[in-house]
């Protein structure tokens, strides 16, 4: 585990402005920020993203990058709509290309990949987010090292980056398939995470916490000593 | 800056807003953040100890902690990560009783908390004594589930609650201050909510 030295300055804020927004499904959108401040993140880490009303009232919440570190200038979040949430809505119903949106980041030094293991990555729903910053850093600059993604989603409208999906991903849908789909479907068993097993490297779970917590016990299961095992768990307990 | 066409839907209800530290939203649930696997202890298998800058390091049973005199907590929790939760409730024991019992030594300044799965976090001495900390196995009147940290987690809730290590196995006193786990990557060394410090250097 590394101690790695903790920059001493606090990180600012800064104003991006967005240059893209790709729908991913019906309910999550990709917004692409080019920063004046950019700097390198490493796959894995997230910013945090804050509103400001005209009369001072601040909403804050964060956000993992999807895009590649070799995106320069630019970063990529893509945020999925929580029907209750304050932020995730305007930023899908409101904010348009041209906007300005103050963000500060990357943020904590945990949940990343440097670049130096096979990449195991387990995600559910909207978890995909920064695994897939991951998997297109790894096809960029280390397509060499090994990847395997297991993904779970609900139906075929929910898959994120559907395009980019390659032969190292594995999904699962758990309440409806495409047609003639001949592959998994279901939640997530030993069977399918028995087919991420590799000797060495860190396994990374993202996704709402039920699902993370069977992954683990499924990870632990087949073998995977818990510090080897990496979490991001969203959503209410 | 403001930010062209937002208004703020979800302010915290009357009353409540300025029990709210700076960045920090309301949230009725009680979101779980752990870094890796879910550890599950069981009570005839749990211990807590104290040791280190102690005269008699002692190490408690579950039920012998549970014959000491229990204390309890009511008030607002705030994650880093920008929650707070406002008005919950933790019952277990003061720290202070434990810390009494063992002998703190004059030289200890700092504790390591460190738990079962690995985890640690550090807090100075003065902050776990004088009525601010517990070690809590009881929430909200239930015993405390094992993802928020049971059979029994760290409580110091004047400081950001990852402070409040979950599956606690005991405190380590010291002479010196030793960052934990999230501390080492990158988070505060104190993390008072009030001031904000997030991260290190905020």
């Amino acid at each position: 585990m590394s101690a790695s030295a903790a920059p001493a300055q606090p990180i600012p804020w800064q104003t991006g402005k967005v240059t893209s927004i790709r729908p991913e499904t019906p309910r999550a959108k990709s917004f692409c920020l080019r920063l004046p401040e950019w700097r390198p993140h490493l796959p894995g880490q997230y910013y945090t993203l804050r509103l400001t009303a005209p009369d001072g009232y601040q909403a804050i919440r964060s956000y993992s990058v999807a895009s590649s570190p070799l995106d320069e200038g630019e970063i990529e979040l893509t945020v999925d709509c929580l029907s209750d949430g304050e932020v995730s809505p305007f930023l899908h119903d409101v904010v348009e290309v041209g906007d300005e949106l103050e963000v500060r980041g990357p943020l904590t030094e945990y949940f990343t990949w440097e670049g130096s293991s096979p990449l195991l990555l387990i995600g559910g729903g909207s978890g995909i987010v920064p695994l897939m910053s991951m998997l297109r850093h790894r096809r960029r600059a280390l397509p060499q090292v090994p990847a395997r993604l297991l993904y779970s989603v609900r139906s075929p409208e929910d898959v994120f980056y559907r395009d980019e999906l390659g032969e190292e991903t594995t999904l699962t849908y758990t309440r409806r398939t495409p047609e003639n789909w001949s592959g998994a479907t279901g939640r997530i068993d030993d069977e399918l995470v028995g087919r991420l097993w590799w000797p060495d490297g860190i396994a990374y779970v993202c996704g709402p916490n039920g699902f993370v917590e069977t992954a683990t016990r499924l990870l632990m299961e087949s073998g995977y000593e818990p510090a080897r095992i990496r979490t991001e768990r969203f959503g209410p307990s | 800056m403001a930010t062209r066409g937002f208004f703020g839907r979800q302010r915290a209800p009357a009353g409540m807003a300025e029990r709210l530290p700076p960045g920090q939203y309301f949230e009725e649930g009680f979101p779980v953040l752990t870094a890796g696997p879910t550890p599950h202890v069981a009570t005839d298998e749990w211990s807590f100890a104290i040791e280190g800058l102690v005269a008699e390091p002692r190490t408690w049973s579950w039920d012998e902690v549970h014959s000491l005199a229990g204390s309890s907590f009511e008030g607002d929790i705030h994650c880093v990560t920008r929650w707070s939760k406002l008005g919950t409730s933790f019952a277990g024991v003061s720290v202070d009783t434990l810390l009494d019992s063992v002998g703190v030594d004059e030289a200890a300044t700092h504790v390591v908390a460190f738990c079962y799965g690995g985890y640690t976090t550090n807090l100075p001495l003065p902050d776990v004594r004088g009525g601010q900390a517990w070690i809590a196995w009881e929430h909200e009147g239930h015993p405390l589930a094992a993802e928020h940290g049971g059979p029994a987690r760290l409580l110091v809730p004047h400081l950001y609650f990852w402070k409040s290590a979950k599956w606690i196995k005991g405190l380590r006193l010291l002479d010196h201050d030793e960052p934990g786990f999230w501390e080492n990557y990158g988070y505060h060394d104190y993390g008072d909510p009030w001031k904000e410090q997030r991260f290190q250097g905020d």
